[in-house]
């Protein structure tokens, strides 16, 4: 969950990721950060992002990117 | 001879009055709903005592935007679209330079107007949109209109700071329309899936061959744009079979994977630019859509939208280039090497356009108008300006033009054209920013800003936030002791575009 976090912090070093659970739906994240996100998390994690992945639920805060993340390793 | 843009809507609404014209998959106009909204507001304005002037539609991305845009046009003024999402410090700016005595609002955007300060006319769509129209006074506005009267300013990124607005009438818009149309092969039946905001010339694309031809366009929902499979899904829906998008909004559908999975089953016609088309997403799209015309397009505002375009009709292997091609019917190029000169084959010079297409220049800024549209110095003869582009070009072995690189610090990012040195200036205006420099990094589309001083890199983000628009806002930030220098004491730009950075941070 840290390195999540801090992945986020570089994109957005001005939210507070701990608390946010609007990031879609207050457009924090827009399509390039969500590109960026797909790509670093691929890297960090060892994990395929499928596109039927990229729902706005998943992406709306950082537990739930956190629980999509681990839900894709399991998987 | 076609005068004024609102021909085509008069010849469209009487014919497909039922027909929708503009929708966002929730709210929809029709053409007949188009006209009579038009002509209300253009009533409406024109009654207000308003005339030949910039009136600015502040407004959510709607179709009501677009009948706004016509209705200005139909009170003899042009119109100066303002996205809800710009940050109110750029709307200022703009604000300032326009000094604008009407501004159209909707619910959503009237306190953000107000909070500006605004002192002039601020009116309701909706009270104007269903004012009676009176015809006896549009039609003697239209009679003192010229094709040569503005039709609409858009602002663009300039680099100290403050945004340039450039002016176009109404026969680079018409010249424009008709020569992409007839390349593009748009007509009655296209359905057109928008993605650019409406503050910008890249809408004319789809807007005027809507109202020109009686086709549909949809305006995409922005959040669309994230998800890639809700987007496909929203194309299919609406049996979308034209996009003008930039090449970023086609690689983050073929990037993430989403065209394994599903195609836009009705697209036939996908016209992309502004950006270069990264070959290996390029060829997905190419298999995923083996029937399908892909034009590049490329073109600066100042010469009205697009100017030139290029049917791809080959293979591309990653590496390449995707062409340019040439100009529009009806529109120049001239390729000048820096001594002013027509630059030889394989040599590469500055792009320059002459031609109707040519806009006025920028509003309330002669010296910069006069910096980019000049004399052509190939004709000592008679005037005839051109538009210096800023972008080098050279022509390959099979005669198409090819973008090479800038001359300048400008760059496209998301498809939008940013001035780095615009963000260093907004940058330098935070109280602990001593000095900053903006690089672009290519390859992961990635704008980065290094900076000297106190400011934290949060509350530096937070901060340019509230100035610039998001497609401007640094994609890193990296505080430094110092910023590298070159030999004669500028900051260097490239090392820091290299990511060399001092030691000793």
């Amino acid at each position: 969950m840290e390195e999540l976090l801090s992945i986020l912090r570089e994109i957005h070093p001005d939210v507070d990721f701990e608390t946010c659970t609007t990031l879609i739906d207050d457009q924090i994240l827009d399509s390039i950060d969500i590109v960026t996100l797909v790509a670093e998390i691929g890297d960090a994690f060892d994990v395929e992002v499928p596109p039927e992945a990229l729902v706005p639920e998943n992406f709306n805060s950082a537990k739930a990117l956190w629980a999509m993340i681990q839900q894709l390793d399991e998987g | 001879m076609q005068r004024n843009v609102l021909e085509y809507l008069e010849a469209t609404a009487p014919r497909l009055p039922e027909k929708v014209a503009f929708h966002n998959g929730t709210d929809g106009l029709t053409f007949g709903q188009v006209s009579r909204a038009a002509r209300g507001i253009g009533t409406f304005l024109a009654q207000k005592g308003l005339a030949r002037e910039p009136v600015v539609v502040f407004m959510e991305k709607h179709p009501k935007s677009v009948a706004a845009f016509f209705g200005v046009v139909y009170s003899g003024c042009f119109y100066v679209p303002i996205d809800e999402e710009m940050p109110l410090y750029r709307v200022e700016l703009i604000f300032q330079t326009l000094n604008p005595r009407a501004v159209l609002c909707d619910e959503k955007t009237r306190k953000a107007v107000e909070d500006l300060g605004y002192t002039g006319g601020l009116y309701d769509y909706e009270t104007a949109a269903s004012w009676e129209p009176d015809q006896p006074l549009l039609d003697g506005i239209r009679a003192g209109q010229l094709d040569t009267d503005p039709l609409y300013i858009v602002f663009t990124s300039g680099s100290t700071g403050v945004p340039k607005g450039v002016v176009a009438c109404h026969r680079s818009v018409i010249d424009y329309i008709e020569q992409l149309s007839a390349a593009l092969g748009f007509q009655e039946d296209t359905v057109f899936g928008n993605q650019t905001p409406l503050y910008f010339d890249a809408c004319l694309k789809e807007i005027y061959p809507t109202i020109k031809f009686g086709a549909t366009t949809y305006l995409i929902p922005k959040s669309l744009f994230l998800f890639p499979l809700k987007l496909v899904d929203y194309l299919n829906e609406h049996k979308i079979n034209t996009v003008c998008w930039v090449v970023s909004a086609l690689t983050m559908i073929s990037g993430l994977g989403a065209l394994k999975k599903k195609i836009p089953q009705y697209l036939h016609t996908v016209a992309f630019g502004s950006e270069v088309f990264p070959i290996r997403q390029f060829n997905l799209w190419r298999e995923a859509l083996p029937q399908a015309k892909f034009t590049n397009l490329y073109g600066p505002t100042e010469a009205t939208g697009m100017s030139c375009f290029y049917h791809v009709d080959r293979d591309f292997m990653e590496g390449e280039a995707i062409p340019i091609g040439g100009p529009f019917p009806n529109t120049g190029i001239l390729l000048l090497t820096e001594d002013n000169r027509p630059a030889g084959s394989d040599e590469v010079g500055e792009i320059c356009i002459r031609g109707t297409c040519l806009t006025m220049g920028y509003y309330k800024m002669p010296e910069k108008t006069a910096e980019c549209f000049v004399q052509n110095p190939l004709n000592d003869a008679y005037p005839e300006l051109i538009y210096r582009t800023g972008d080098l070009g050279r022509y390959n072995d099979r005669g198409e033009l090819v973008f090479v690189s800038r001359k300048d610090y400008q760059i496209k990012h998301m498809g939008h054209r940013v001035e780095l040195q615009e963000i260093e200036a907004a940058a330098a205006t935070h109280p602990e920013v001593a000095a900053a420099c903006a690089a672009f990094d290519k390859e992961k589309d990635r704008i980065q800003l290094y900076y000297t001083g106190g400011a934290e890199s949060g509350e530096l983000t937070a901060f340019l936030k509230s100035r610039l628009p998001r497609y401007m806002i640094p994609n890193r930030l990296e505080r430094l002791d110092r910023l590298p220098l070159t030999p004669n004491g500028k900051i260097d730009r490239k090392a820091l575009a290299a990511g060399r950075i001092p030691a000793g941070v």
